[in-house]
């Protein structure tokens, strides 16, 4: 059983080179190269160090003491040595890239918060500002799962979300905050994971560039319902964007601060 | 009887320690058992268990990588056979402290209870991973078990810093002063190199364990926070009055999950090379190399924690830092595989089950060593932390690895514990077994994790995901785990029923250098390194570390 499930893993890892869900962020298609040649490059030093063994132990037999060529193991840790340096670089470039900069100053600001075990996502409304929010305010019941103060004039317009709508093409700048325990934050179409810590306010910032919806996921074990906290994140056109935003908007205002 | 079980004799508590190990690994294999089963039959009612909820399969994550980590990789490659042939192959007459030993192995047997006890409190073991990151292990009302489970598997974990404490103490002395004259630094064996390096970790990053293990007790009990934050709400309730940081707790838990992972394998590569040496009957070329990179190993290893804490929130410049560091441990581990390579290479290979089991742990090292350069990369770290794909490799490079040289290790001081010899047959088939279903077992997880599929979920299915284009891996995984466990009983009648009436070993049955195969150690001096093998035209010829003083002397 194991061995003709392992064949059609290869199979399928042949059709797909890397296996990981399908990608839709602007730096998805960088970081999806850089994986493909380094599961490559390692599977074939793991397929020759093998060749090495097996060979080794088919001419166990020969009754001449002949040895390799001592440069031989320098030559390869050389190679080898070489190797790292080159992953190294590379991926330090991409992961600057991602994360030594901010976000642009456009970037839409959207807030995102992990409880146990819910996501909620926010958005700081027209005035482009987010209201404070309070710990004893927390009344999920009552509407108001993140603790919004009605006195704070700047949260009379922020609108609150189970869903995480954004437009494609524009960069996104996240906010992670959790209320409680330490949850992940993992989008894996978007190649994107942070935890959100209690206590912390965390900057990640993307670009989502393919129409499509992805699962959102906890990635860091957060209790009994760990593996229930789940939302999706939703890219949509700008246009389609601005439309589901309004309507949120609208509702907000009248249903009135709570 | 009892003064059998109290010993302070160091062999009989290697003995002690190895069985102890054995149990812990038992009830680990267990779990991880009904763990693979639920994963696939989440509905499936089990026997003894029932229906698994959430919160038991997060109980048993987090029960079987205590167990297998504290109980199983640290304790019998490390302390348990230090304690079996250390002293001999320094040429001491017993370790420099016996009662402290003796008071080590039973802290170390109270805390394994304690641990167990866990199973048997309201809401049973904790759920929050080996790892207990806080808040959720800080605060009782955060998830079943974070209650009195919490609470005991702390004590555990304190109870176990200590003992480890006292065994690396202990190990540290006897080889830096028991050792006979003529036992050189350059004439120790490598395992007794990889015990001294474990042995300066432990004493290092168990000590430091402790003292988190005390603040986070504090923070549950005596109203401390340093680990909870500021207006932390858990359940309803605010919990956070002081201002913690729960990641103080991260940096504190990888400064010794981290190294912890080389106590675990250390041992392990000491003892390949001396068997690689052994039953190639070679030199180890490079023999002043490869100690002095398990050292640079062991150093390292004190600073590439932050690797664990890419996604964290740390620094990202941090994250850059740790990933320089994490690249530059892959290079001291080439040169142990390239030495051990090129041993094997121009060796007369005898294919004995040691020997088998110590080629394993070498596949199992390259194939799981080589995705450490993958997640030492923050930016790839990125999409695969926390996923199955980390789960496969720290399967592959400690776990299958550690216990593969634990099997090679057993199979080859055998005689020293029991006068007698393991069943070849048995092991051979034992060996096949095992690692055919090892790789078939944790391979497959690399293409789990890439898929995106988290650690920790009970399930594949949730209410967004489905995760269906795994399930067939996943299935395989299962039975592959099945296979994998039931091979391990016919270890377990290889060595109860070779202790009884296995073929009785001559003196030195392997044709090994090294002094614990001594017929006489009253008699022995020690003349020469522990690798002198030699292949002459037809003949292979050896010459142990020992010559026999005659009785004049």
């Amino acid at each position: 059983m194991p061995v003709h499930v392992i064949l059609l893993d290869a199979v399928r890892v042949a059709q797909s080179p890397t296996w990981m869900a399908s990608g839709g962020a602007l730096h998805g298609p960088a970081l999806d190269h850089l994986m493909r040649w380094n599961l490559i490059a390692l599977c074939l030093c793991f397929l020759a160090a093998h060749a090495w063994l097996v060979a080794a132990i088919l001419r166990r037999r020969k009754s001449t003491q002949a040895t390799a060529p001592k440069a031989l193991p320098w030559i390869t840790l050389t190679a080898l040595c070489a190797m790292y340096v080159w992953m190294a670089v590379i991926a330090q470039r991409l992961w600057a890239e991602n994360r030594f900069a901010g976000p642009a100053p456009e970037a839409m600001q959207v807030e995102v918060v992990g409880e146990q075990f819910q996501w909620y996502f926010r958005y700081p409304g027209e005035d482009a500002a987010f209201g404070i929010t309070r710990p004893e305010l927390v009344n999920a019941a009552g509407g108001n799962p993140l603790g919004l103060d009605a006195r704070d004039a700047r949260g009379k317009d922020d609108v609150v979300s189970s869903v995480l709508v954004l437009p494609v093409g524009r960069e996104a700048d996240l906010r992670l905050r959790s209320l409680d325990v330490i949850h992940g934050f993992f989008i894996p179409g978007m190649r994107l994971k942070e935890n959100a810590v209690p206590g912390l306010v965390l900057h990640v910032h993307f670009t989502p560039s393919v129409i499509g919806t992805y699962p959102i996921l906890c990635s860091q074990v957060c209790g009994s319902g760990h593996a229930r906290m789940q939302a999706m994140l939703s890219v949509v056109s700008p246009a389609e964007f601005q439309a589901w935003l309004a309507a949120r908007e609208r509702a907000r205002i009248q249903e009135g601060a709570p | 009887m009892r003064m059998r079980v109290f010993t302070t004799n160091h062999r009989a508590l290697g003995i002690l320690y190895l069985l102890l190990a054995l149990a812990a690994v038992i009830a680990g294999t267990l779990l991880s058992l009904v763990m693979r089963v639920h994963r696939v039959w989440p509905d499936l009612a089990l026997p003894f268990f029932g229906t698994i909820k959430p919160e038991d399969y997060l109980a048993l994550v987090t029960m079987h990588g205590t167990l297998m980590i504290f109980f199983v990789l640290t304790t019998a490659p490390q302390i348990g056979f230090a304690n079996l042939v250390l002293p001999e192959q320094i040429g001491a007459r017993s370790m420099a402290f016996p009662r402290l030993n003796a008071a080590a192995f039973w802290l170390t047997a109270l805390a394994l209870l304690v641990l167990l006890a866990a199973f048997f409190v309201p809401q049973g073991a904790p759920i929050s991973g080996w790892t207990s990151y806080p808040p959720l292990s800080a605060v009782a009302a955060a998830g079943p078990g974070e209650g009195a489970g919490m609470d005991l598997w702390l004590m555990s974990i304190g109870i176990f810093c200590l003992a480890s404490w006292l065994g690396a103490v202990n190990m540290l002395v006897t080889i830096l002063s028991e050792r006979r004259a003529g036992m050189t630094w350059s004439r120790l064996p490598m395992t007794v190199w990889a015990w001294l390096v474990t042995s300066i970790l432990t004493l290092l990053v168990f000590s430091e364990l402790l003292a988190a293990i005390i603040l986070l007790f504090s923070d549950r009990h005596f109203g401390s926070s340093f680990f909870v934050p500021q207006g932390d709400l858990v359940n309803g309730h605010i919990v956070g009055h002081g201002d913690g940081s729960p990641l103080l707790w991260l940096h504190l838990f990888w400064f010794f999950g981290h190294p912890e992972v080389y106590i675990a394998v250390l041992p392990g590569m000491g003892l390949a090379t001396s068997l690689f040496a052994n039953f190639a009957r070679r030199r180890v070329p490079g023999y002043r190399l490869m100690a002095a990179m398990l050292l640079v190993i062991g150093l390292l290893g004190l600073v590439v924690w932050g690797h664990h804490m890419f996604v964290s929130g740390m620094n990202p410049y941090a994250g850059t830092a740790f990933a320089l560091t994490t690249m530059a441990i892959a290079i001291p581990s080439t040169v142990e595989v390239l030495g051990w390579l090129t041993i094997l290479w121009g060796g007369r290979l005898r294919l004995t089950t040691p020997m088998l089991f110590a080629l394993g742990f070498l596949s199992f090292f390259i194939a799981g060593g080589l995705t450490g350069p993958i997640l030492a990369q923050p930016v790839l770290d990125a999409y695969l932390h926390n996923t199955f794909f980390v789960v496969a490799h720290f399967h592959l490079v400690m776990a299958m690895a550690g216990v593969f040289s634990v099997f090679a290790g057993v199979y080859y001081w055998f005689p020293l514990m029991t006068r007698r010899m393991m069943n070849e047959t048995l092991g051979k088939l034992h060996f096949w077994i095992t690692l055919i279903a090892a790789y078939g077992t944790f391979f497959p997880m690399h293409f789990s994790g890439l898929a995106g599929e988290p650690r920790h979920y009970e399930r594949l299915a949730g209410p967004i995901t489905s995760f269906s284009a795994i399930a067939a891996n996943e299935r395989g995984i299962t039975f592959s785990a099945l296979l994998l466990a039931s091979a391990q009983l016919i270890f377990l009648w290889n060595v109860f029923a070779s202790a009884r009436r296995g073929r009785v070993a001559e003196a030195n049955p392997w044709e090994a250098t090294t002094l614990e195969w001594a017929p006489e150690m009253a008699r022995a001096r020690v003349e020469r390194g522990p690798y002198e093998y030699e292949i002459l035209a037809n003949e292979t010829n050896f010459h142990p570390q020992w010559e026999l003083a005659s009785k004049q002397e």
